[in-house]
């Protein structure tokens, strides 16, 4: 575990798109990165699901309350991820996370929306000029398996029609065989293909990886690779997002910055469908990782049903009276 | 802007607390023989919660006779007849836990959290497991058909009221005793609702009786010579003046005293964990707790990380009024304790030991301490020795698992202990070493009434809890 922390002022923490200089000699082979995320601290599953869980008991009440729902709102990357998808439902996408209440103005912007590759352009269009920004799930999403040259086809795709973020997937196969040098050089890779426009956010797949060592090795990797924000899950399979492995993944990005004085964003997704379990999730971060963490620049939920569950409680607020599902939008 | 949790207090509503109380004698309350009465406050605020009779001798004279004429008819019935009381109980427990958790929070002080999380469902799990004991005492492995004591004469701490309360009559009732039972004087409320709960589950008359009181009532109960068992929790000191009046008589005595436990943490610790484990160790109740991990003892090549952990964790402690759902620390119990607690910490520091709390406002009235480590302390602090009984964590460390072994069994007591590791071969080598009643791995502060409760040496002797805690108050 890292200890002593340099100051995070240290200059150029990461070369762009590199591990941080801090931790250069950790990647130099795939031997002392095996070593190094074979040495982070175990997980104790028990402890850890103990501690979300308790957690998930803070009772948030009246006026934090709604700054958590306005947060969490801020915090959306309301994501259409359908074969199904089309250009309407794009922009009807779009219109939503500009407005995600057409009753009251004062609520505030999702942070994103989140497309296939081919649907950027249109997403794009959809909420110019709004500050909401579109990131694009990229590298043969939600599998993964495709050679790299196609994942990185599809990166510089997204990215040409101007995606601001791209949701990689890593390669499990290649993780659970333990070739993590693999997984590392192909996020490096997509990092690079993202160039300096886009951030890039690291899906694990946790469900996949199953084990909470394994996520907080998987964390450290990503990390290590240059992510912006390191990510549950697809939405795609049977476990995405829980409070455990979001909060262990949380640890991970509040040891990282402060072992090298870089700052990596959060981002649970998929099967976060209350207000309820969104404020639970910001309890978290706000309990772990710290207030330096709750901005949508640091943490986001990936998410489509949770936007209009907040707005109901937003509504319920602000009237004393819940309005029901006829009142928000359907997309 | 940050995340500040506006208040979650819980309602005081949904409990009533009577301006008065008396003692519970024989199914019916009753005032003290002397008329003699105090006071229990809240200790978050001081305010006077109620009024309550004090029993004297002549009272505890009253109970145990009450308790002995119950005696026949109660030991007599078959177990499954009384398992029907006890599971009544422990349903009556549920349906009135929200109550009960606020009485509890409101007269001890500590959190709501913890009592509506852990106290109130580990009393009726206590109830529940002893219930089932009842009809099969013949396979505990006492005898085909072991008999039950007589009167059991028991005294409580104040740290859980109602759970130890709970350790204390669900097993004598299970095997068929009858209980004079005696709450701290500063926490009886508790006790005072449970006669009600006896009332209410239709428990005959004399079975439980309760006298709130002080010290006095206390030994005027063990030394009472129609008593046949003593079963006493609080401190050292007392528990040895009760066996100095135990000895020589017939009366069978348990004694579950104090503690100084060792938290022992190596250096392959899942970390995170662990550092959640140190907080439950020695601030759950605000370290009141006589298996607190109230030694911390760490591998020194992670000595600084950990503390810095620690401390980190430590900051985030919410600390204020207990009945508020988001506080994890309330108040100290009593003026005497937060004194007793002041003093060591004082001690500590005069003794070279370094002190440090988190930035953390502390309410203008009531008992409050704030949450405190102390590093550089060494076995020879006065720290490390004697039980502080309050939310103050000494931290030493080790070099090797023979020292930590060594260290941890360096204290007078033997109630609790804690190994973090992720090597399960250490776990098992260093567990079997300790000379601790209970040993916790990569875990703290759980309990389960299945599982046995008690100490080696001056933390007392007998087990509470599980088929073990029968044999306390079977005539075996």
């Amino acid at each position: 575990m890292p200890t002593s922390a340099p100051s995070p002022e240290a200059s150029a923490p990461r070369q762009q798109g590199g591990t941080p200089t801090a931790l250069a000699d950790v990647t130099a082979s795939d031997s002392t990165l095996r070593r190094f995320l074979h040495g982070l601290p175990g997980v104790d599953t028990v402890g850890l699901e103990a501690r979300a869980a308790s957690l998930g008991t803070r009772s948030i009440k009246t006026t934090a309350k709604a700054y958590a729902i306005d947060l969490a709102i801020s915090m959306v990357d309301l994501t259409t991820l359908e074969g199904a998808d089309t250009p309407g439902k794009v922009r009807a996408l779009g219109a939503k996370a500009v407005h995600p209440d057409p009753t009251d103005r004062t609520t505030p912007t999702t942070a994103a929306v989140c497309v296939y590759p081919d649907m950027v352009a249109v997403a794009k269009e959809a909420v110019a000029g709004s500050g909401v920004k579109v990131a694009s799930v990229a590298t043969a999403f939600p599998a993964g398996r495709a050679a790299l040259d196609v994942k990185l086809a599809d990166v510089r795709e997204a990215v040409a029609a101007g995606a601001d973020e791209i949701d990689m997937v890593i390669d499990r196969g290649a993780f659970l065989a333990g070739r993590y040098m693999k997984v590392y050089d192909e996020i490096v890779a997509v990092k690079e293909a993202c160039g300096t426009s886009a951030r890039l956010k690291v899906i694990f797949e946790t469900g996949e990886l199953s084990t909470y060592d394994n996520i907080r090795r998987a964390s450290w990797l990503g990390m290590l690779a240059g992510a912006d924000f390191i990510k549950t899950s697809t939405g795609k399979v049977a476990v995405n997002a829980t409070p455990a492995n979001t909060l262990l993944m949380l640890e991970a990005v509040r040891d990282f910055r402060a072992q090298t004085g870089v700052q990596v964003g959060v981002k649970p997704a998929g099967g976060i469908r209350t207000s309820k379990d969104a404020v639970k999730f910001l309890v978290l971060v706000n309990e772990t990782a710290g207030e330096d963490w709750l901005d949508n620049h640091w943490f986001r939920f990936g998410a489509s049903s949770l936007l209009n569950d907040l707005l109901m409680q937003r509504q319920k607020l602000a009237t004393g009276r819940y309005s029901g599902p006829d009142y928000v939008t359907v997309d | 802007m940050a995340f500040e949790y506006a208040p979650a207090p819980e309602s005081r509503a949904v409990v009533d607390i009577a301006p008065s109380y008396g003692l519970f004698i024989d199914g019916e309350f009753t005032e003290a023989a002397d008329g003699k009465v105090f006071k229990t406050v809240s200790p978050s605020t001081e305010e006077v919660l109620s009024e309550v009779a004090r029993a004297g001798e002549a009272d505890v004279d009253r109970a145990v006779s009450a308790a002995r004429k119950a005696f026949g008819k109660w030991s007599a019935l078959p177990g499954s007849e009384r398992a029907k009381y006890l599971f009544r109980m422990a349903r009556i427990i549920q349906e009135r836990s929200r109550e009960l958790a606020v009485l509890e929070t409101l007269d001890n002080g500590k959190p709501i959290k913890e009592t509506r999380d852990a106290d109130l469902p580990l009393v009726a799990a206590h109830f529940f497991y002893y219930a089932g004991w009842a009809d099969k005492l013949g396979h505990a492995g006492f005898g085909s058909d072991p008999r039950p004591l007589g009167v059991a004469g028991q005294v409580i701490p104040w740290n859980f009221p109602l759970l130890m309360l709970a350790w204390k009559i669900a097993p004598a009732l299970a095997t068929g005793n009858t209980v004079v039972l005696k709450p701290a004087e500063t926490t009886p409320l508790s006790a005072l609702f449970f006669a009600d709960v006896c009332r209410q589950a239709g428990l005959p008359k004399g079975v439980v009786n309760i006298l709130p009181g002080y010290g006095d009532a206390g030994a005027a109960l063990v030394a009472h010579p129609d008593v046949n068992k003593v079963a006493f929790t609080g401190s050292t000191a007392v528990g040895k003046e009760i066996a100095r009046t135990v000895a020589g008589t017939r009366k069978k005595l348990t004694l579950e005293l104090g503690g100084k436990g060792a938290n022992i943490v190596f250096d392959d610790a899942p970390v995170d964990q662990a550092v959640e484990g140190i907080v439950t160790g020695i601030f759950f109740n605000q370290g009141q707790v006589c298996c607190a991990g109230s030694r911390l003892l760490v591998q020194e090549s992670i000595q600084d990380e950990l503390l810095e952990s620690l401390k980190r964790r430590l900051s985030t402690l919410r600390l204020g009024d207990p009945l508020d759902k988001n506080t994890d620390i309330g108040a100290i119990n009593s003026a005497e304790q937060l004194a007793r607690i002041t003093a060591l910490a004082e001690q500590g520091e005069a003794e070279g030991a370094e002190r440090w709390s988190p930035t953390c406002e502390l309410p203008s009235s009531g008992y409050w301490f704030a949450p405190t480590l102390f590093t550089n302390v060494t076995q020879a602090h006065t720290i490390a020795r004697d039980e502080i009984f309050g939310p103050v964590l000494s931290v030493l460390t080790f070099r090797t698992p023979e020292e930590a072994v060594a260290k941890a069994n360096n204290t007078q007591y033997g109630l609790s202990a804690g190994i973090w590791t992720e090597k399960g071969s250490r776990i098992l080598a260093v567990a079997n070493k300790l000379r601790a009643g209970v040993v916790w791995s990569n875990t703290f502060n759980k309990f389960d009434p299945t599982s046995p409760f008690g100490g080696y040496k001056e933390s007392g002797f007998g087990r509470e809890g599980g088929r073990h805690g029968l044999e306390a108050y079977l005539d075996v």
